[in-house]
């Protein structure tokens, strides 16, 4: 028992889901302490090692140290300049999560500057550390802190140098608002003036003090999102805005379905247009030109021949799923006690079988890149969770030394864990090659919606057994195929019984926000309510009556209190349901009210309430709006998104027959944020979404009496 | 080559090269660098295309270059002299986004919606802006942005 609550609740690792990339990663710094002054002027250098092990697989590490390069296990840097300015940089990046300004804060409280003076550069392969990449809600948890301990160091040395300067000792220095002041003698100086004319470096020591949550100024608050005013104008540039001089439009041929291979491919037609430039190169087939008419008319022109081969439905998933268990690869098993001894010992036991669909992450920016080729060296912008990989898989595909390959990611039009892989990239930096000029790709909407990656679909069974006080005696639970994430119960259980089983995905899958912990809290939350029931209890006391940890047992009772549960049926169709859980260090449970009476039977979800417990919070404005995106997002897939395909070709490539939640699918909600100032701050952009899906499965069950085992919920509704 | 088709944006007169048929959004964004308006969906089904049309909204990506006749406003025509236009105002005071990708045709929307009726219920709102998405799930900010620069507007009309 205590080895299996060990495992679900050390520190977030990769998680074994995360299909799309599997390789090491491999650490490179591009930059010197020389160039590092060259790029940004005189003035001030500090820079953070990664503490422990987990930060160092996500930021640094491997390279031999020569003496003017940077340490090895290098996560973060922070330049002062002669102005004053501050800009910090990180491997991370922006794609709609906020971290631009919660990372900006933390850096501004630590250095105790005002927030407006710091400078984020993030995502740039050439300007920031290595970075493995922006996903599973590490930001926060990691890189945040990293960032305040070179702040805070910056701030050590800015009051050693002026200390020096006075003859003084630095403790009877106060830095305050950018300035330093000593209040013995009245002398007081600014941090420009102290990093001017310095080119000072700094390692900052291991164990370097850090604000406490308690007593921080500028982390903490709501302040708006940085450089909010280039979004509401327009004049923020995503990589699809991008016009660089010269710049053509790419676009590739696509195969007609998944696993086809082309047999022949006549290119003669298409270079016929003047404009255009056709590559054939293995089994990519793409055309560059001046317009992207003129791209898609060389791209028509094309004649290629495909042997198809037979590919397996939406119809069938599900059996095909339980069917392709890969038995070459290990299923990740967590054991203790005797599920037959559980069972036995139960007084109601209880089996179900649950299903999810393979869901379109969607982001509503589509993969995009601009690639540009110069001397040898290729520079990439593009819209992706992972600039070092993309630059090392870049390197490889042209056999070219990573430090000439640059990967740039401007501030992206989201990605909810889909924009991993380097494909547009690949695709952009080809086509330059051949026109020795830039070129954009950016996907349509079908491209996104067919050759990017889907959250897994899984087939979910349990088993279970509950004793006659309403304690938990057996839990068995399958997954197959959707991922590990999320998958051991937070509830006390004697005997268990949990396995992950990789499947051979008859789609191309990877991350998706929130990963498996979505399917797996849906199945485990949806059996607990039917555990409940068979026990003859109310859903909350079932559930607090199997809990143990007091931070569970905390957002369970104020979601419940906010909701006011139990709640009384005032209308027929009406139906209250709760789900929460444990995720990536949060903890959240969530209250709905549902409503069936439409004509059609279709689910109306009116109400949501979440309780949500990420440590301390760093910006609260920022976090409800994460919890609210968390919870809308969440709706489509807990009632109605879902991946059709057929044939090896999606059938509801388009918006018009994907459906995602727009302003009338939007419930009233109410956020409960529990501010523990004494924990740790977790990230927050998935974990709210895990609770959802079965609080609105399990209030289905309470207006209808009917259980719905499968996401999404209410496909036809 | 025939003579450049002659397209009023945002009170601007431009020479137009691109065929007739071509979609007005990539003229917009690929001829005339207006990059405000997104690309989304390419099917009238997302809303980030969005723009005025003699003051209705329009798809960019359904209207033909040669279709148009009437004068267009992009999210780059909003702001006059340094001032945003009150519903830009009320997305930033709200942080009524969070990737933003979405936000210009929400914000050309919700000005055609206020243009129409300048006090509009949150139904009212709903009803209008459902074809836009916002895949990040801001809606409800949106709404009440949308309201705050109702407010604005009812006492400072522009």
């Amino acid at each position: 028992m205590s080895s299996l609550l060990n495992k679900f609740a050390r520190e977030p690792e990769l998680e074994p889901e995360r299909y799309e990339f599997r390789e090491a990663p491999i650490h490179h710094f591009a930059l010197d302490r020389r160039d590092f002054f060259k790029f940004f002027g005189a003035g001030i250098m500090v820079f953070a090692a990664a503490k422990d092990a987990l930060a160092l697989q996500e930021s640094g590490g491997g390279r031999q140290n020569h003496s003017e390069e940077l340490p090895k296990e290098i996560t973060a840097w922070l330049h002062i300049g002669e102005d004053g300015s501050v800009t910090a940089f990180t491997g991370k990046v922006e794609i709609g999560q906020n971290i631009r300004t919660s990372l900006a804060q933390s850096v501004a409280d630590e250095l105790r500057v005002s927030f407006e003076t710091v400078r984020m550069v993030m995502g740039d392969t050439q300007l920031t550390p290595f970075d493995m990449g922006t996903f599973g809600s590490r930001t926060t948890p990691t890189m945040a802190p990293q960032l305040r301990r070179v702040a805070s160091a910056a701030r050590e040395l800015l009051l050693q140098t002026a200390a020096k300067e006075w003859n003084t000792a630095p403790e009877k220095l106060l830095a305050v608002n950018a300035k330093i002041t000593d209040p013995a003698s009245g002398r007081a100086t600014t941090y420009a003036d102290v990093a001017r004319g310095k080119t000072l470096a700094q390692r900052i020591p291991d164990e370097d003090p850090m604000t406490p949550a308690s007593e921080w100024t500028i982390a903490g608050k709501s302040l708006p999102k940085v450089d909010g005013r280039a979004f509401v104008t327009g004049r923020h540039q995503y990589t699809s805005d991008l016009r660089p001089a010269g710049l053509m439009y790419g676009k590739v041929l696509r195969a007609p379905s998944f696993g086809a291979t082309m047999t022949s491919c006549d290119i003669s037609a298409a270079q016929k247009f003047p404009a255009a430039v056709i590559v054939h190169d293995g089994d990519f087939v793409g055309a560059a030109a001046s317009s992207e008419n003129e791209a898609d008319e060389a791209i028509a022109a094309i004649r290629a021949e495909w042997k198809e081969t037979s590919q397996p439905s939406s119809s069938e998933l599900f059996s095909y799923l339980k069917q392709n268990v890969a038995s070459d690869e290990p299923s990740d098993l967590t054991q203790s006690g005797s599920i037959p001894d559980g069972l036995a010992a139960a007084t109601h036991r209880l089996e179900a079988t649950y299903t999810v669909a393979y869901i379109a992450h969607a982001p509503l920016e589509p993969r995009a890149a601009v690639a540009e080729w110069k001397d040898g060296k290729l520079t990439v912008r593009t819209g992706t969770q992972r600039p070092f990989a993309t630059r090392d898989a870049l390197a490889e595909a042209f056999h070219l030394a990573k430090e000439n390959v640059r990967v740039i990611v401007p501030d992206t039009g989201s990605a909810y864990g889909g924009k991993h892989t380097p494909d547009a990239a690949l695709e952009a930096a080809r086509l330059a090659r051949a026109t020795g000029k830039p070129v954009k790709i950016v996907w349509t909407r079908e491209e996104e919606f067919t050759w990017s990656y889907f959250r897994p679909a899984g087939v979910i069974e349990i088993k279970s057994g509950v004793a006659a006080d309403g304690k938990l005696t057996a839990w068995e639970f399958h997954n197959y195929n959707s991922g590990a994430a999320g998958i051991g119960t937070p509830y006390t259980v004697p005997n268990q019984h949990i396995e992950f089983h990789p499947v051979r995905s008859p789609l191309r899958q990877g991350s998706y926000r929130g990963l498996a912990a979505t399917a797996n809290h849906f199945a485990r939350e949806s059996h607990m309510d039917d555990l409940a029931h068979a026990a003859a209890m109310d859903p909350l006391d079932f559930r607090l009556k199997n809990i143990s940890d007091p931070r569970l047992r905390d957002v369970f009772q104020a979601a419940a209190e906010s909701f006011g549960w139990p709640a009384k049926k005032t209308k027929p169709g009406q139906g209250f349901g709760i789900g929460g859980g444990i995720e990536k260090s949060g903890y959240v449970a969530t209250c709905t009210e549902i409503s069936t009476d439409d004509a059609r039977g279709a689910i109306r979800v009116v109400r949501v309430v979440t309780a949500f417990d990420c440590g301390a919070i760093v910006n609260p404005d920022g976090l409800r709006n994460q919890i609210m995106g968390a919870n809308i997002m969440g709706l489509g897939g807990a009632l109605f998104e879902a991946m059709a395909f057929n044939g090896g070709r999606i059938t509801n490539a388009r918006f018009a027959r994907y459906r995602v939640p727009r302003f009338r699918d939007v419930p009233d909600m109410e956020i409960v944020l529990m501010d523990r100032k004494d924990i740790p701050s977790a990230g927050a952009g998935e974990t709210p979404l895990v609770g959802l899906a079965p609080a609105i499965g399990n209030a289905i069950f309470d207006a209808t009496g009917v259980r719905r085992t499968t996401l999404p919920l209410a496909p036809r509704a | 080559m025939a003579p450049p088709l002659e397209l009023v944006v945002n009170d601007q007169k431009y020479p137009v090269h691109s065929d007739p048929d071509t979609r007005l959004l990539t003229v917009l964004r690929d001829e005339l660098g207006l990059t405000g308006t997104k690309y989304g969906c390419g099917e009238g089904q997302c809303g980030a295309c969005t723009v005025l049309i003699g003051g209705s909204p329009r798809r960019s990506c359904q209207v033909l270059l040669g279709e148009v006749v009437q004068p267009v406003t992009t999210i780059e025509g909003l702001e006059k002299d340094g001032h945003l236009h009150p519903v830009q105002q009320a997305f930033l005071d709200l942080d009524a986004f969070q990737c933003a990708y979405c936000t210009s045709g929400m914000i050309i929307s919700s000005v055609a919606l206020l243009t129409q009726k300048p006090d509009p219920s949150s139904t009212d709102i709903v009803q209008f802006m459902q074809g836009n998405i916002c895949r990040c799930g801001t809606y409800p900010r949106i709404v009440d942005a949308i309201q705050r620069a109702a407010k604005s507007m009812e006492k400072q009309p522009r």
